[in-house]
């Protein structure tokens, strides 16, 4: 079998390549998913379609009220390719820097997701080293770091935005507040078990080295910890988009995809609503593709290339 | 000042106790549950304290930080309320939506689990997913199912859906090759090695999808309520008592909402114990 192997090198064709691999079942679950999209939006808006021609009196087939329904003016479920072709006209024919422009909006977002993530992520580093080395706090500061979690921190949000605004503090640091304090929770966890991660046997050969705890934290705790780092860092980072978000929804933000959110649910623009959707989907996406290429790039830096 | 000086005095002696008290390597078990017990709520107390403190010691506007004394006694004066928010928030849309997002994952994963295919098709997915900002989807729900809790426990049901499914996806692949042979070397049929061993195996898995969806549950709930509620609920009050900045009572309703969620968490983790009570992490080896 082996050999026979060897002789014709095996080559399986595309299609069951794909389907060994995860790309076609992906493909076709993706696949279904928007026949089931269209199958929803013409069942969805077909009553207020039927209304439609009730009133007009005009005569109608099938082929005519699939069509307008995927084509209406505020669709219950609009259709793929209206949210598309908003997405189109609101990224590419609109200037990025025009109010009208959703890169405009996702920018706002971005800025205040990163700056708390960056934050948060700070926090979450010095949370965990002074948890890792001191008993006391490692007792009575780690049960209420996973209490803080339990809490619906994001009902805070509008509250933290309309106290910092009263103080005078507008802009962004509000918002970028909220995404701190939810992606600090992740850091602190995946870093305290990751400063943990070297084994005893390690902290003891640095022992016999008569290392001090800061060389010990620099040349073994610190290394070991990076994978842990990075993994919560995936997590913070997807998390402080939705902070963000939230923190963009009550305050009558006018600027931000969370304000594009709940003015499109104010004025029933629901292509606007989906269009705003797909941009914080692909936002995290990138955001958390940014960070697993850090990820890997930092494993192969330190040799542990795999 | 002296409200601010006896806070810190309060809080450098709870710090010393609690410095104390970890050095204490008390033999009994007991003992030593007791004192990873007290420590936190030490903590917590001065925390408290030090807020108290600080609030009055520089006598900030208590519609910027109100003392906990003023949120305590708003939380005892406005109990009805509170309770009919309660109601509203966390026992109609938190628990249905919760119970059925995790009800739905769950026998997604289980139907799914006979077809790699299938498989292999949606795990990525929901991982991609469960980074998304599903919150988003909260006007949607809103617009479809209409201003009462059905469009809330909607939201969570679809935050704690994927959570679920991944997790009981990866949890039904976590026993071990030698045991399914075990199982295969016993005949036991497909349904008996279901029961008798992948859903025990998956058990901590599972019970990892509960704890993070108790708290995305509640989220959602509250947040659905920024975009639109009938006058009652938990974020509905939080967003109008901020625009009347009768701050105080927004806090109490955050009170309220920490204390829902830190029970709700607590009692997944209780029947976490009791499911799993031969897990290595409750065992504590």
């Amino acid at each position: 079998m082996s050999a026979l192997a060897a002789q014709e090198p095996a080559r399986p064709g595309l299609v069951s390549r794909l389907a060994a691999g995860s790309t076609l079942p992906i493909l076709i679950v993706l696949g279904a998913i928007v026949v089931l999209w269209y199958g929803f939006a013409v069942y969805l808006n077909m009553p207020w379609q039927l209304g439609v021609y009730e009133r007009s009196g005009a005569e109608w087939t099938l082929a005519d009220l699939v069509r307008d329904t995927l084509a209406q003016e505020r669709p219950v479920l609009p259709s793929p390719q209206q949210v598309f072709a908003e997405m189109w006209r609101t990224t590419v024919e609109v200037a990025p820097t025009s109010r009208r422009s959703l890169l405009y909006h996702a920018w706002i977002t971005l800025s205040s997701t990163l700056l708390g993530f960056v934050l948060g992520t700070l926090l979450g580093i010095v949370l965990a080293v002074f948890i890792v080395h001191n008993r006391a706090m490692d007792k009575s500061v780690m049960p209420w770091v996973v209490a803080s979690q339990t809490i619906p921190i994001l009902a805070i949000a509008p509250m933290i935005i309309v106290v910092l605004n009263a103080v005078g503090l507008t802009g962004l640091l509000p918002k970028a507040l909220i995404s701190t304090y939810l992606s600090f929770f992740p850091v602190v966890v995946g870093m305290v078990k990751g400063l943990r991660s070297p084994e005893v046997i390690q902290l003891d050969l640095m022992r016999t080295y008569n290392a001090s705890a800061v060389q010990t934290f620099w040349k073994l705790r610190w290394p070991s910890a990076m994978p842990y780092l990075f993994t919560s860092l995936k997590v913070a980072v997807a998390i402080s988009l939705v902070g963000a978000i939230v923190g963009e929804l009550p305050t009558g933000a006018v600027a931000g995809l969370g304000a594009r959110l709940l003015a499109g649910s104010y004025y029933g623009q629901t292509v606007q609503i989906w269009s705003a959707l797909f941009m914080a989907a692909a936002l995290a996406a990138i955001l958390v593709a940014v960070v697993g290429i850090g990820h890997r790039m930092v494993l192969k830096r330190m040799g542990a290339a795999s | 000042m002296t409200a601010l000086l006896l806070a810190l005095i309060f809080w450098a002696v709870a710090w010393a106790f609690n410095e104390w008290l970890v050095r204490f390597e008390p033999r009994s078990p007991v003992l030593r549950r007791l004192i990873d017990i007290v420590v936190p709520t030490v903590f917590g107390v001065a925390v408290l304290v030090l807020w108290e403190g600080i609030v009055r010691g520089f006598s900030i506007p208590s519609v910027l930080l109100p003392p906990p004394s003023m949120i305590w006694a708003r939380i005892a004066a406005s109990v009805p309320i509170l309770w009919a928010d309660f109601q509203q928030t966390f026992l109609k849309a938190v628990l249905i939506g919760y119970a059925l997002g995790c009800g739905a994952g769950f026998v997604v994963a289980i139907l799914i689990d006979r077809s790699p295919f299938l498989q292999r098709g949606l795990l990525p997915l929901g991982n991609f997913v469960s980074a998304l900002p599903i919150i988003g989807v909260a006007p949607i729900m809103v617009m479809w199912f209409g201003f009462d809790w059905p469009s809330k426990a909607a939201v969570v049901i679809i935050m704690t859906f994927f959570p679920m499914l991944v997790n009981t996806v990866q949890g039904l692949a976590a026993s071990s090759a030698i045991d399914r042979d075990l199982m295969r070397t016993y005949a036991a049929s497909y349904w008996q090695t279901l029961f008798k061993l992948r859903l025990p195996a998956a058990a901590p898995f599972i019970f990892n999808a509960l704890k993070i969806n108790s708290t995305l549950a509640l989220i959602g709930a509250i947040v659905a309520e920024f975009f639109g509620t009938p006058i009652v609920g938990m974020g509905f009050r939080i967003s109008t008592e901020v625009g009347r900045m009768n701050v105080d009572m927004v806090w109490a309703e955050i009170a309220v909402a920490a204390v829902a969620g830190s029970v709700f968490y607590g009692v997944v983790s209780l029947a976490e114990r009791a499911v799993t009570f031969w897990h290595p992490s409750v065992r504590g080896g």
